[in-house]
């Protein structure tokens, strides 16, 4: 788009008044952003009439250090070093009147380690600002600079398996169901019998906090004694995911410090609780030796939609610096939004040292983890045994699978449904290890997997039909060859 | 019982020509194939014995199997794993592990529950074997 300069510069820069956020120096097209500025980049509609280029310095400026009018205060600071530049506005490919706006904010903006001042910052006032219809961040470039002032994943992957003795395969989980109203007693029950039929995992649900038909001290009690029971009849290390999600941080750490007493490997929390209270457990759990799971509920509010929010890229981003070590990232088959590109961009999110920018993925930047610990993406939300060589072929063996209703569902009961889904993976691995193009023969290896194994043949038989086949509402806008803006 | 730790305890136990197969994955990943075995069988119990050390530089899975020949001949009452290095920077760590052979009887750990404060257990899980000396658990 138009690269022409408008930045009004010296004595009248500063006369008071109103004056286009493009001349106040919030679009730079000739600025190259410096390896330790964050860069963020911006889906800008602008409302009817308003340019496009004026709307991206616009949000340029109140992300940073603009207010509506021309202030003289400007002139006691640095400011040209504090402004956010936004350098490049691109049309979005498909999507007449929206805009790709690329922004650079100089490091100094923010504090060390901190998602609130990050988030305060990129995400605080601007996306009410009238002259938009809607804005959404698409995704951001951390420097290094920046990275290295996070803790990152209390455990990271490669410590969690080394603690849990578990490699070579996707962990596997569920979520227990009835997600609602069982009895402390009941509800340990169903951890139990899953984990004992072969699950590494069982897991709270997001809501399951502390209610009336359920006192959380009830619930890990009763789990604890369900968790080292059903280790002792495997010989395997089995875990829990506590949720110590609670009304203040007080209650989450006493909750967490109960888990702790009582053996549990890991605990886990809701993205509702807030970024601060994310980053205050994930130092928690890096002291106290705990594998620390998030369950990111409410982030469809805000980023299911493409024109308005923030992506879940960004978000997974976020937590991998907050320090959280499992994150729910999508199943692609399953029945929660998830176009497979898409989500395969959040997966290497996770688990990589370096991003390479794949617009076709949605990662529009190089992102550089600077050694920071990997975390554990994890699928959840209607998968079962018959898809096995699908979630192995996209997801990869660096990710919890989680099948709730497809182990409690189980017609022969939870253990035959725990033990279908471990039959199911492990001869899927093997057989991948041995060559097999999985993703053709898949079906075939998974019926011979079932001559040996009655609860697979049951739980093939049963969900055979299963799928859900619906359009995904996020998907990457990109043409093969980026436009170059004119 | 039969102590499912590893990545494939699900499935009946595998043949010498599924486990050379698994070796040559490994090997054509550039990972170290090592061999390692024990009569503990604690979920815990991270350390097991070294059957020489990690075999390095191998192309062909034909060396790691005869290795695993003369371990079992020597050790065949306990239990065998495989594990490969990956010396990757990022992982540095076991890439795959799984158990190549096991005791004929295999008894199972006793969990043992210590009553303590309010409601809380501590909970003790120990192999039945672990009572007697190492190298006389499994009659080997």
């Amino acid at each position: 788009m138009n690269k022409e300069i408008e930045t009004v510069r010296g004595k009248d820069r500063y006369k008071a008044g109103v004056m286009q956020y493009k001349k106040m120096g919030y679009w730079e097209p000739d600025y190259t952003p410096k390896d330790t500025d964050i860069i963020a980049l911006f889906r800008v509609t602008p409302q009817d009439g308003v340019d496009p280029i004026e709307a991206s310095a616009a949000v340029a400026g109140e992300s940073s250090t603009a207010t509506w009018t021309v202030v003289w205060t400007d002139r006691l600071t640095a400011a040209e070093k504090y402004r956010a530049k936004c350098y490049r506005v691109d049309p979005v490919p498909n999507a007449p009147g929206q805009y790709f706006a690329y922004i650079a904010y100089d490091l100094d903006l923010f504090e060390n380690g901190s998602i609130a001042n990050l988030s305060a910052s990129i995400i605080g006032n601007v996306f009410g600002f009238k002259p938009l219809k809607a804005l959404r961040l698409e995704d951001m470039r951390l420097p290094v600079a920046y990275v290295k002032t996070f803790q990152g994943p209390a455990t990271g992957i490669v410590v969690e398996r080394e603690r849990l003795d578990k490699f070579g395969r996707p962990l596997l989980g569920a979520t227990v169901k009835p997600k609602l109203g069982l009895s402390g007693r009941n509800y340990g029950r169903v951890v139990y019998e899953a984990l004992k039929g072969g699950l590494d995992f069982t897991k709270d649900d997001e809501n399951i906090n502390s209610q009336p038909f359920m006192h959380w001290r009830e619930r890990y009690l009763y789990c604890m004694e369900a968790v080292n029971k059903a280790q002792a009849a495997s010989g395997e290390v089995k875990g829990t995911y506590l949720n110590v999600t609670a009304a203040t941080m007080e209650d989450m750490y006493e909750r967490a410090e109960f888990a702790k007493q009582l053996g549990s490997v890991i605990v886990m929390i809701d993205l509702v609780i807030g970024y601060t209270a994310i980053q205050s457990m994930a130092k928690w759990a890096r002291r106290n030796d705990m594998i620390l799971h998030l369950h990111r509920a409410g982030h469809s509010t805000y980023t299911r939609q493409k024109a308005h929010g923030v992506s879940f890229r960004v978000i997974a981003k976020w937590m991998r610096l907050a320090g959280v070590d499992h994150i729910h990232a999508g199943t692609v088959v399953g029945k929660l939004e998830g176009d497979p590109l898409t989500t395969r961009g959040y997966y290497d999110i996770c688990r990589e040292g370096f991003n390479p920018a794949q617009l076709e993925h949605g990662v529009f930047f190089d992102q550089d983890w600077a050694s920071l610990n990997k975390m554990m993406p994890v699928a959840s939300g209607g998968i079962h045994a018959g898809q096995m060589h699908q979630l192995l072929d996209l997801l990869g063996d660096d990710v919890v699978l989680q099948f709730g209703g497809g182990t409690i569902g189980h017609p022969m009961g939870i253990q035959a449904g725990a033990t279908a889904n471990r039959v199911a993976l492990e001869a899927m691995v093997l057989a991948r290890n041995e060559g097999r193009d999985i993703v053709q023969e898949g079906p075939d290896i998974l019926v011979e997997a079932a001559q040996n194994c009655t609860p697979l043949k049951a739980a093939l038989e049963v969900w055979k039909d299963v799928s859900f086949n619906y359009e995904s509402t996020d998907t990457p806008d990109f043409v093969a060859t980026p436009s170059v803006s004119a | 019982m039969r102590i499912t730790q590893g990545c494939f305890s699900f499935l009946p136990d595998l043949t010498d020509a599924q486990i050379g197969k698994q070796i040559q994955y490994c090997l054509d990943q550039g990972w170290a194939v090592n061999i390692e075995f024990t009569d503990d069988p604690h979920p815990r119990n991270t350390f097991w014995e070294m059957w020489g050390l990690p075999m390095f530089d191998l192309a062909d899975s034909a060396a790691v199997m005869l290795e695993l020949g003369q371990c079992r001949r020597t050790y065949g009452e306990r239990y065998i794993r495989l594990s490969a290095f990956d010396s990757s920077h990022g992982w540095e760590s076991v890439k795959i592990s799984f158990i190549v052979n096991r005791p004929k009887q295999e008894p199972g750990f006793r969990l043992e529950r210590q009553e303590a404060d309010s409601r809380n257990i501590r909970y003790t899980t120990s192999a039945y074997v672990a009572d007697r000396p190492e190298g006389e658990r499994y009659g080997g």
